[in-house]
């Protein structure tokens, strides 16, 4: 999302360093580092590691264990489409379907313009309003083919 | 100063809470209308949201389902005064919904402001705590224990016995751990709870770690809630800052503080082991039990891992009485449920009543059937995990046994509706595909028995030797059941088996018109 600056491992290490007090820091370090830098660099792995006082190999696979954290950046807004079963009970799935394809975009693509990345999500806890998205954090209820094209060529300007 | 409740629960922003609000605020300034806004949790009520209240001498008056170009005609209709207008739903203690239900752990929730503690204790709130402080560490775990609670986060373990487990371990340290993982589709209440009234969980929190004797505690939050998280925040510093937290909590002496933590998308973090792997910052990896968490827990120390609902109702069953709480229910479920009432549903939203209402009364009386208006032809209780239920099994009652009875799991009291247009071999295919995503890889029949089911699925549906490959189906389910360290790889045949009970014919529907030739 908008607002990540570039990577600049001194400025991870102030993350990392600012976080070691914690019983069990690694997932608020890389919650922090992702926030700072719109996601996880493989460079911090080895620093991580070192922080840590654990493997490279073992930090990777905290990493990569997760969902959320992202190799690589996401476009400039990230709309997340609940595909868990009350959201399908309203077809979520064919209005995801549908609408990937008039964007031209798969499950977790960016659009080519850099507007806009598409993610899978599992439950929102919307269940009473499904289908259910977040759009760069804020909650959408009863999501359809309008509100999803809005959201697009929303992205799409600014 | 007239006050307006405008909820800042996530399902009320999510239909425009925020832009009613700030139209609200518009509209009362352009008029020179003075007012207090209240930023409350939901009532549950969840249909109508977004739902305004406005507080007159007769009661909250509520107007549901607000859109920011209705704000102009309900000042115009006087509701700062409680006026009537196409929107209003009158009092919102007499709606039919909201009166019929019996609130014990959501007492508070949607009716007062959730970050203020003053208000959290003009509603009863720290009763419950004084209590404890009052009567000592051994006699709260006996009132836990004769309330009858049980875990609310899905298994239904006594909570009074794992408090007991813990409090008798040795140890230099313990802990107590929210589980806020709440991944289940259909669930919400959790979320409801937190955003709502998080001084209760942060109450129950601190009345579990002082029976047990632990200063710190953990709420392990997933990351699909933000504005949770910011809520939560919010109050932990409150409570800090007013005295319920810190070196000494309320001048009990007792010293006691608690830390939030985001999860990071795995489903499978929401089991109690996985939780505490995650917390402790590796991969969330099952662990096999024994030992329990009871025993070796956090960072190898005794730890309490309740969900939220069930740390949330400790203040009430500690000022109440262990006796009041179990005076409600049925059998061996005791006191009340918080049901969320989900998917293709009218009256979408959360009510909490004792245990014991037949699953019809819960989707039809109180849900009031589909939204699309056609027969309902499953419900899925309890989860991603737990079994679909046809109509024809809607006598069943709501509790943990008779439930059980029919394979079927009361979780942590979703309910998923679906009308007549479900395919139900493409919802046991997606619990299959589910399980493959959100596996923790430790067990071959959880990790690739899921993909095989998924792709076996895809063969019947196909029609490719259809009553061979529903075998195998079922074969790959009972080794999953058997072979599979935790409920997700244990549980997820759940749904594929209770689909293929009830609804055979969606399995066989490419193979059906050939044979009616
Ligand atoms: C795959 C899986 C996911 C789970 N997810 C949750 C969850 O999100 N929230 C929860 O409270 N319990 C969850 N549980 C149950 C926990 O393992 C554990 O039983 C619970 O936290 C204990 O608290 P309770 O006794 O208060 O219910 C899950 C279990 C499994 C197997
Ligand atoms: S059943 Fe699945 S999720 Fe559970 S421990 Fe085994 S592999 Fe992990
Ligand atoms: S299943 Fe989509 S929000 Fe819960």
């Amino acid at each position: 999302m908008s607002g990540a600056v570039p990577w600049n491992e001194a400025r991870a290490q102030e993350i990392i360093d600012a976080h070691l007090g914690l019983e069990g820091p690694a997932l608020p370090i890389l919650h922090a580092i992702q926030e700072e830098f719109g996601y996880v660099p493989e460079a911090v792995v080895p620093q991580l590691a070192q922080s840590l006082n654990i493997s490279r190999a073992e930090m990777h696979g905290v990493v990569t264990f997760y969902h959320d954290f992202r190799h690589a950046p996401a476009g400039r807004h990230v709309l997340k489409l609940c595909r868990a079963e009350s959201c399908q009970s309203m077809g979520s799935e064919k209005i995801a379907k549908d609408f990937l394809e008039r964007i031209k975009l798969e499950w977790g693509g960016t659009a080519n313009d850099g507007s806009l990345t598409v993610e899978a999500i599992y439950c929102l806890g919307l269940c009473a309003h499904s289908p259910g998205a977040l759009y760069d954090g804020e909650p959408i209820g009863r999501v359809d083919a309008e509100i999803l094209d809005e959201l697009a060529s929303e992205a799409q300007k600014s | 100063m007239t006050k307006v409740y405008v909820p800042r629960d996530m399902a009320a922003l999510a239909v425009g809470a925020k832009r009613v609000l700030a139209a609200i605020e518009k509209e009362a300034a352009a008029r020179g209308e003075t007012i207090q806004i209240i930023r409350n949790g939901s009532r549950g009520l969840l249909w109508l949201e977004p739902l305004v209240e406005v507080e007159t001498p007769e009661g909250r008056i509520g107007y549901g389902n607000v859109k920011p170009s209705d704000v102009p005609s309900l000042f115009d209709a006087g509701f700062l005064k409680g006026g009537a207008h196409p929107l209003s739903i009158g009092k919102v203690e007499d709606h039919p919904y909201w009166a019929k239900q019996t609130r014990v752990t959501f007492e508070r929730v949607g009716i007062i402001d959730p970050v203020n503690l003053d208000d959290y204790v003009a509603h009863g709130g720290g009763q419950g705590l004084a209590k404890a402080f009052e009567i000592g560490p051994a006699k709260v775990i006996e009132e836990v224990t004769k309330s009858g609670l049980r875990g609310r986060g899905g298994a239904g373990f006594p909570a009074g016995i794992k408090w007991k487990t813990v409090a008798d371990a040795p140890a230099d340290r313990r802990y107590v751990v929210t589980n806020a993982d709440e991944g289940d589709s259909g669930t919400f209440a959790d979320r409801m709870v937190m955003e709502g009234d998080p001084f209760v969980l942060i109450e129950g929190m601190t009345i579990c770690g002082y029976a047990i004797g632990a200063s710190k505690g953990f709420i392990y939050l997933r990351a699909e809630y933000p504005q949770c998280a910011e809520v939560l925040t919010e109050a932990l510093e409150a409570a800090r800052k007013g005295g319920w937290l810190g070196p000494n909590v309320r001048g009990s002496g007792f010293a006691f503080d608690i830390e939030l933590r985001i999860g990071a998308g795995a489903y499978v973090c929401g089991e109690e082991t996985s939780l505490l792997e995650s917390l402790e910052g590796h991969r969330g990896i099952v662990r096999a039990k024994p030992p329990l968490p009871a025993h070796v827990g956090f960072m190898g120390r005794p730890t309490v891992v309740n969900n939220v609902l069930t740390l949330a109702t400790a203040p009430a069953i500690l000022a109440k009485g262990g006796e009041y709480y179990a005076s409600f229910g049925v059998g061996r479920s005791r006191g009340t449920m918080p049901l969320q009432i989900a998917g293709n549903v009218k009256f979408g939203g959360l009510y909490e009543t004792p245990f014991g209402l037949t699953l019809g009364e819960i989707v039809n009386d109180i849900g009031g059937g589909t939204l699309s208006g056609r027969p309902v032809r499953a419900v899925q209780c309890g989860g991603p995990l737990g079994a679909y239920v046809p109509p024809s099994l809607f006598d069943t009652p709501f509790d943990y046994e008779a439930f059980q009875k029919h394979d079927s799991l009361i979780g942590h009291g979703g309910l998923v509706v679906f009308d007549d247009t479900v395919d139900m071999a493409q919802m046991a295919r997606f619990g299959m595909e589910f399980c493959a995503i959100e596996s923790c890889g430790k067990c071959t029949p959880c990790r690739i028995g899921s993909t095989r089911g998924v792709e076996t699925i895809d063969k019947i549906v196909e029609g490719v030797d259809v009553e061979a490959n529903i075998e195998l189906l079922s074969d790959l389910c009972n080794t999953m059941k058997f072979g599979s360290l935790c409920a997700l790889g244990g549980f997820a045949p759940y749904p594929v088996e209770s689909a293929l009970r009830h609804y055979p014919e969606d399995f066989r529907k490419a193979t059906l018109p050939a044979a009616a030739e």
